[in-house]
């Protein structure tokens, strides 16, 4: 008995350090990316970036920050103005869609929401052309200029984050009990005070999960950004990033600097609002 | 109590047409777009993408070397046979470990798991290239180590791998195990909490080994959810565009394009001479592919609401 006892225990032990070690190497290249980014390239080539890093320097971040080359200053402020408008927009079309989906019942309402479901799983590349040649046909048409400008892409990014947040709200607001709804219609309060007054405060945890989610894949995303931005002051960060990898020859120093300037405000998000973000992916399905 | 949806279209109406507009009528139009070459009607744009040879371009090889260039195509078929499976065991057997070992910090591990999610994908290319990278990187300095690029008789493998076609390809796929794997694990850890812990304690009592009562006891309970991961790794391996663009660009010589990607030529070559007909059917085909994942999984997400 004492010897089975030992042996779990052997066993518990070897487990943990299994999986803590997997999971370091599992970040290793995070690590590699930062030492990359603030070691002197020649020195990371020489001895490796696996080492107390006793010369840090900044000066990569100061370049790619300032260098009218990369800027990357100016592609954080418009991934900024892109990500807040493709946010708020499709949460707020959302929201009420999806109380819409959740409290009425009509004929269509099936087939509706299969559309819905059906837009959150088609690719990006199957809707760009058409807008692209839509974007120009109104700039022909009416003057306003849609390509090749910040509000243009946040109504892409909005329309497109629509979809997966009517499934995720839909989802969410049907975990709200029925009976607070139907005592409120008693009162004779009309479905659009029921949405401000009520659900939309109850469900505020939910909306900040989705907002967060949301803002995360506007703020990564390349494919639009690819398509609709062509002149490099209206570049976003991800597109930005892209200029300092050469054709050839890549300067890892830059890159790193770049990449982990790119990345922070995601994983800044992620490490605040963990639960948040866990819970909105485990109940959301899968868009993008 | 129920309400009449006739008298609060405001709920559908501003949505709707905004839908109709950014995302239904582009659908539409691709699709129409598909068969239209120099305002011809025919389905010639097909068998052109379909049947092309230019390593750049092609969809599928018409001689299916040992190495790629395969075809964009066949990349993504690759793509999913290797990484559907591997993520779906490696998240199973490491969700079961972190549950009933007693892992230290278990949660802190599956955030950390989790990081690769949370990252634009473009960065995450370039740190997959960066992983593969002969001067810096950690798998070319590993294989080294253990001498396995003379062991195997493949000298490529300690360096850059993205630099040779036999393992572009390949690097890639590993890369995207590195990435995805964290939100596996996430839905089937989340899983593994609804089975209840008498079904296995019994199993204990019978003395099943740990294997068996993964396998025998656990994965049968965790099939839905197996299947939504099957299903969600398949779309995102097919629509994978970032990673593939930022790290190789497709290359080299076409040996790790895939099918997003070569849509994006076509779009970038019509931006200039016009003619977008080749790139609408890439995209058709791209979405024609993910139907079939994608059908499944909408029919399973409308039973359960």
């Amino acid at each position: 008995m004492k010897i089975a006892i030992q042996r779990i225990k052997w066993t518990n032990i070897f487990l943990n350090i299994l999986i803590w070690g997997f999971a370091v190497l599992w970040i290793s290249p995070f690590i590699g990316i930062f030492m990359t980014s603030v070691l002197p390239y020649r020195e990371v080539i020489l001895y490796g970036w696996l080492r107390i890093p006793f010369d840090i320097s900044l000066s990569n971040y100061i370049t790619v920050l300032t260098d009218p080359l990369y800027d990357l200053a100016k592609g954080y402020k418009n991934s900024l103005i892109v990500a807040s408008i493709g946010t708020i927009i499709p949460m707020f079309l959302a929201a009420l869609t999806a109380y819409g989906f959740t409290y009425f019942n009509f004929t269509l309402k099936t087939l509706l929401f299969g559309l819905i479901l059906f837009m959150l799983t088609v690719p990006q590349q199957l809707v760009v052309i058409p807008l692209f040649k839509l974007y120009i046909d109104i700039e022909k048409t009416f003057g306003i200029q849609l390509i090749d400008s910040l509000i243009g892409i946040s109504l892409l990014h909005s329309a497109w984050g629509i979809s997966w947040l009517i499934f995720f709200f839909k989802n969410y607001f049907s975990l709200i009990p029925k009976s607070i709804t139907d005592a409120a219609k008693v009162d004779g309060a009309s479905d659009l005070t029921i949405f401000f007054r009520i659900i939309l405060p109850i469900a505020i945890p939910g909306v900040i999960a989705g907002s967060l989610i949301q803002f995360t894949w506007v703020w990564n995303d390349l494919f639009y950004a690819l398509i609709f931005l062509i002149s490099p002051d209206k570049y976003v960060i991800t597109r930005e990033v892209l200029n300092i990898k050469g054709q050839y020859h890549v300067d890892w120093g830059l890159l790193s600097a770049g990449s982990i300037i790119a990345m922070t405000l995601p994983l800044v998000i992620y490490i605040l609002f963990n639960k948040y973000f866990i819970k909105g992916v485990v109940g959301w399905g899968v868009k993008a | 109590m129920k309400s009449d949806v006739r008298k609060n279209l405001i709920f559908f109406i501003p949505t709707f047409s905004f839908l109709a507009l950014f995302v239904i009528y582009p659908i539409i139009y691709t699709f129409i777009l598909s068969f239209e070459s120099e305002n011809v009607y025919t389905s010639n744009n097909y068998y052109k993408v379909l049947s092309e040879s230019n390593p750049l371009l092609m969809l599928i090889a018409k001689n299916i070397g040992p190495s790629p260039p395969w075809g964009a195509l066949l990349h993504n078929i690759v793509w999913v046979l290797i990484h559907a499976p591997v993520t779906i065991i490696l998240s199973l057997v490491i969700a079961y470990i972190i549950k009933y070992y007693n892992i230290k910090g278990s949660s802190l591990i599956k955030a950390l798991l989790f990081l690769g999610m949370v990252i634009p994908p473009v960065i995450a290319g370039f740190i997959i290239r960066f992983m593969f990278d002969e001067n810096i990187g950690i798998i070319p300095k590993i294989m080294k180590l253990l001498s396995l690029d003379i062991i195997l008789g493949i000298p490529e493998l300690s360096k850059t791998w993205m630099n040779y076609p036999s393992l572009a390809l390949f690097s890639l796929i590993l890369g995207s195990i590195w990435l995805w794997l964290g939100f596996s694990i996430t839905i089937i850890s989340a899983g593994m909490e609804a089975i209840p812990k008498s079904h296995i304690e019994i199993a204990k009592v019978f003395g099943a080994s740990p294997f068996k009562i993964l396998f025998k006891v656990i994965v049968p309970e965790l099939k839905p959810v197996i299947l939504t991961v099957f299903i969600l790794t398949i779309l995102w391996d097919l629509k994978l565009f970032d990673i593939v663009y930022a790290s190789t660009g497709g290359g080299p010589g076409g040996s790790s394009t895939v099918l997003a990607l070569i849509m994006y030529q076509y779009f970038i070559h019509a931006s200039r001479y016009g003619g977008y007909g080749m790139s609408a059917t890439v995209a058709v085909i791209l979405t024609l592919i993910t139907l079939f994942p994608a059908l499944i999984y909408i029919y399973r997400s409308l039973k359960r609401s």
